[in-house]
């Protein structure tokens, strides 16, 4: 999933860097960060339409402490799974709302025969082990090996430029992370 | 529903639920978004104001595609002697392309994603974080997305 990077001007870029802080709470906040800048409400509206029309901004929303919120358990679910099953596995996981990345990564064998990550967020460990039973009925993974690599503690969040999902996976996300 | 969700009124959780999936590019954004959610905007500007301060939030604002902005991600693994952990842990954590750490019950307890405005820095930031803690450094590039859903319903 290659894409050609988008080309942003230096009015864009200062935009890109401001907004980065967030979206001031005020009744007219693309004003307000027109105001900082030097760029009148309109052309913000523009340039940020423009952001999130070509992907280059993925949401524009609120982005929650999802521990904070009491969804303490986050579990990478990684799997051994053949070439040729990967797409319809891949597309089984990810139907799932508790299911929040699935992305196919290289193996790294001896030591790591994984090669498909999948992320779930639960409110308890035993949480996580419950939905994960449901995926391997209901998806049919009962013959695919995985592993379970629950997450004991995070020591860093967002200290990049950009924050990703989830990869918080903000993310992170991206990805939060991202979350990874 | 959790310890922390029963703390917060259905306002808020009607807010958060609706304003993770997006805020509108126009004028006056809360108004809009007040009007849909059957509240006024100064009571919606005063809740959004309470949830960041009670830690609920971290931001409002955008997440970034970081590809189609020219930069890139990846996340990467380590297997650390449990003794070293902490210090190795320190010296990751020191990268500034370091976008967050979690440690994780396995041989390979260390995982990170490394962020970066230039795809070509991520060869380079994994080298010096394999020379800086002496430890072979497993880079998961992502190949294939199958989904991307990132919202918790409270």
């Amino acid at each position: 999933m290659k894409m050609h990077p988008l080309q942003l001007d230096d009015r864009d870029r200062a935009l890109v860097a401001l907004i980065q802080k967030g979206l001031p709470l005020v009744p007219r906040p693309y004003a307000e960060l027109g105001r900082r800048i030097g760029m009148a409400e309109d052309e913000v509206m523009q340039r940020m339409d423009k952001l999130r029309l070509s992907g280059a901004i993925k949401r524009f929303g609120v982005i929650v402490r999802h521990r904070e919120l009491g969804y303490r358990a986050n579990a990478m679910v990684v799997w051994d799974v053949p070439e040729a099953e990967i797409a319809e596995l891949g597309n089984c996981l990810a139907r799932y709302p508790f299911i929040t990345l699935c992305y196919r990564r290289p193996r790294r064998l001896p030591h790591w025969p994984y090669n498909l990550f999948t992320m779930i967020h639960g409110q308890s460990r035993a949480a996580v082990c419950g939905k994960l039973a449901q995926v391997i009925g209901e998806c049919g993974l009962d013959d695919i090996p995985h592993e379970i690599l629950f997450s004991r503690r995070r020591f860093k969040q967002c200290g990049a430029r950009y924050c990703t999902a989830g990869e918080s996976v903000e993310p992170a996300r991206v990805h939060e992370e991202a979350t990874a | 529903m959790t310890a922390a969700m029963q703390e917060l009124s259905a306002l808020d959780r009607a807010i958060i639920n609706r304003l993770q999936d997006g805020i509108p590019v126009c004028e006056a954004p809360y108004a809009e978004l007040a009007a849909e959610l059957g509240t006024d905007e100064t009571t919606l500007l005063q809740r959004l104001q309470a949830l960041k301060a009670a830690g609920y939030l971290s931001r409002i604002g955008p997440m970034y595609n970081v590809e189609r902005m020219g930069g890139a991600f990846t996340l990467a693994a380590l297997r650390v002697p449990e003794a070293r952990f902490d210090e190795v842990a320190a010296i990751v954590n020191a990268f500034p392309e370091v976008a967050h750490n979690y440690r994780r019950d396995h041989a390979f307890n260390m995982w990170f994603v490394i962020a970066v405005a230039d795809a070509a820095d991520i060869a380079r930031v994994l080298s010096r974080i394999k020379a800086a803690t002496g430890l072979e450094v497993y880079n998961f590039p992502k190949q294939e997305e199958f989904y991307l859903r990132l919202k918790f319903d409270v």
